[in-house]
């Protein structure tokens, strides 16, 4: 609506993978990665006072197959970081990756040997978010920086660029049958 | 309360060599391993003892030359409402204690637990696998000469 008031009967050109990135962008599907107190804090950042709904992030997809951007909420052990891995290689290319809180960034408190001492130990991750825990507005910061880097085609995981080559995939899909 | 399990203790088991304390009115029994059950088994079918619940069991690392490992009872009763405590401990090199599952059954997942921490044998447990550590893991993390951060490449992690 704003965009014809702007440019009235005009056209605007840009470049398809600005387009793409900029769809992309708006629509970030998180995958719920809740996996201890920060999740509450993630609860608060999806729910009606927050509110991600207003930037995009409408709606989280509890199957990795169907989200772009995972939000890593809590101590992971190295128990955890199994599942975790396992369900980061489910998501569909291009994916995205938040570390939130202390504990998912760096181990946090918990300097002892059943903690894993930050998750890019196993996984690329995009974006960090300090706090412990971490307020919905320090997530919904991140989530903003992240669509910054979606706009510019930025992603630490994905093996292809962003937009453009679909043919090659990191993690090889099963043929069907 | 605290009296009378003590003289119970010592008439049913008049030629154990127990050792009695107490400490804010709570009794602590240091029972030697090899009549653990018996004692448990016991204090829970007494009738006027009835210690029916088993609150808590634990392992601990005294980091002693002898008698390094123990295992600690918590015991409740739900009738009298009293509690008292038990002790027993084991050497390093012969780390077997007599598992207490046929006496309360919750203390199948205690006794995991311990052995999952400290490596105590808890002999006739009917399934006495690692709690929480994964299954793979070789060692024991809160036994005193453990390093706090764990041994470098014991717990391997997904490839990046």
């Amino acid at each position: 609506m704003g965009l014809e008031q702007a440019l009235g009967d005009s056209f605007l050109t840009t470049k398809l993978e600005d387009a793409i990135n900029w769809c992309r962008k708006n629509s970030l599907f998180p995958m719920p990665m809740g996996i201890s107190c920060c999740a509450i804090e993630m609860m608060a950042f999806a729910g009606p006072r927050f509110d991600a709904a207003r930037f995009g992030s409408e709606v989280f997809r509890f199957s990795p197959r169907q989200s772009d951007v995972m939000i890593v909420a809590g101590t992971t052990t190295f128990k955890m970081a199994k599942v975790v891995r396992k369900i980061y290689d489910q998501m569909p290319d291009p994916k995205w990756v938040i570390a939130m809180g202390a504990c998912t960034s760096s181990g946090g408190m918990y300097r002892t040997y059943s903690v894993v001492q930050g998750i890019d130990l196993f996984l690329p991750v995009d974006v960090y978010v300090a706090g412990c825990p971490p307020r919905p507005d320090n997530l919904i910061n991140a989530l903003l920086t992240l669509q910054r880097k979606v706009q510019k085609g930025e992603s630490k995981g994905s093996s292809t660029a962003i937009i453009g080559d679909f043919t090659t995939h990191r993690h090889p899909v099963p043929s069907a049958g | 309360m605290n009296h009378v399990v003590v003289e119970k203790l010592k008439t049913r088991f008049a030629d154990a060599a127990f050792e009695f304390s107490e400490f804010r009115a709570e009794l602590t029994v240091v029972v030697p391993k090899e009549i653990i059950t018996e004692v448990c088994q016991y204090l829970k079918e007494a009738p006027e003892l009835t210690y029916d619940s088993l609150s808590d069991l634990c392992g601990i690392d005294m980091n002693t030359p002898a008698k390094r490992f123990g295992v600690i009872y918590n015991l409740y009763s739900l009738a009298t409402k009293h509690r008292i405590r038990l002790k027993t401990f084991c050497e390093e090199e012969d780390p077997t204690v007599p598992t207490v599952t046929g006496v309360w059954g919750t203390a199948n997942w205690h006794e995991r637990e311990a052995y999952d921490m400290f490596g105590m044998d808890f002999q006739g447990h009917p399934d006495l696998r690692r709690m929480y550590m994964p299954e793979e893991f070789e060692h024991f993390p809160l036994r005193k000469d453990f390093p706090l951060m764990g041994i470098p490449g014991s717990l391997p992690l997904p490839k990046k």
